[in-house]
């Protein structure tokens, strides 16, 4: 077994793209408080962490399950896209690449892109974070991909 | 983010997860790192060594909860700033002995007993741990001092006036000899 490096390495090499993703998520005014949770829960089960192979892919775990926590505390209802709306006018994400694009989305759309892309979930998961039928999740995620193919073209 | 990190640092020590605590802090002799438990000051790393690789040593031996939080080694840093200075003559800093074990250990404790600006030879370090034919084995015990300028083993000599050895490198151990007003 490859021995665990100190964990403040794993906060400098990942802590903003953890919180690049939770923005994406559930929103830059939650997203500090779904960061805590994803680091208090990594930092609480990380000396018993037995595969180090993928530490990234670990954390972004966490996150997206704190994230879907997050929408489902919410009351399993849509994304307040009324609160969205108004947030997304300040970016999300910070940085070069993709994300600032991202940012652009309208809300919904945002936030199926975020979480099929950096947090790896499935179209059901999606809907169940987003409180909508996987058929509508799907129908974001594909608005929201044709958007930034239109924007990068 | 800053701010963000900075909470996380917090509440990870209000429940219990922030079982080892750094900082990376200016000397006159370059870069220390210093490391503390609950327990007290665990580890001082001289210029002279990677805070890489300690950072990994403790991880491994202490515990893998390693964060940077400067704030919990304030303290630390004052007496070390003051001793710099000339100013002070005794740490009064709780010490996490849990990196030493055995004779080192008690080579290591005999050694936080000499007082400053005296020094003593590697034989009486052997005689204080209780075995005095084990006279490299004290030297050993104090090049692998986890704890050095704290716990003062540059001011362990050579029988015969030699300066014997330093991790940090002998140039340090004599000038922290000088501050001293040893030499």
């Amino acid at each position: 077994m490859t021995p665990l490096p100190p964990f403040q390495k794993l906060l400098d090499d990942h802590a903003t793209d953890v919180m690049g993703v939770l923005r994406g998520a559930v929103g830059r005014s939650d997203a500090d408080d779904c960061f805590q949770e994803t680091f208090l829960a990594a930092l609480r089960a990380y000396p018993k962490l037995e595969d180090t192979r993928n530490l990234r892919g670990w954390l972004l775990t966490i996150a997206h399950r704190k994230a879907i926590d997050h929408h489902r505390a919410n009351g399993r209802r849509p994304l307040p896209i009324d609160v969205i709306e108004v947030e997304t006018r300040e970016p999300q994400f910070e940085g070069d690449g993709i994300w600032p694009l991202v940012d652009s989305l309208p809300p919904k759309q945002r936030a199926a892109v975020a979480l099929r892309y950096a947090c790896d979930l499935p179209h059901a998961e999606i809907a169940a974070a987003l409180g909508c039928s996987p058929e509508a999740a799907r129908r974001s995620l594909h608005e929201g991909i044709k958007r930034l193919r239109k924007e990068l073209a | 983010m800053k701010a963000s990190l900075q909470r996380l640092t917090e509440r990870a020590e209000t429940e219990g997860l922030l079982n080892v605590a750094y900082a990376n802090v200016d000397s006159p002799f370059g870069s220390l790192l210093l490391a503390s438990t609950p327990r007290g000051l665990v580890r001082v790393n001289l210029p002279a060594y990677d805070p890489e690789e300690t950072l990994e040593e403790l991880a491994a031996k202490v515990s893998p909860r390693v964060l940077e939080a400067p704030a919990k080694l304030d303290e630390v840093r004052r007496e070390l700033d003051l001793y710099f200075e000339g100013k002070l003559t005794e740490f009064d800093l709780p010490i996490d002995w849990q990196l030493t074990r055995g004779f080192r250990g008690k080579v290591q404790r005999a050694i936080n007993r000499i007082p400053y600006g005296q020094t003593r030879t590697y034989m009486d370090m052997a005689r204080s741990a209780g075995n005095e034919r084990a006279v490299r084995a004290a030297g050993t015990a104090c090049g692998s001092n986890p704890i050095p300028i704290v716990v003062p083993c540059h001011r362990v000599l050579r029988s015969g006036g030699g300066l014997g050895g330093y991790g940090g490198g002998l140039p340090m151990k004599e000038a922290l000899l000088k501050l001293e007003g040893v030499l």
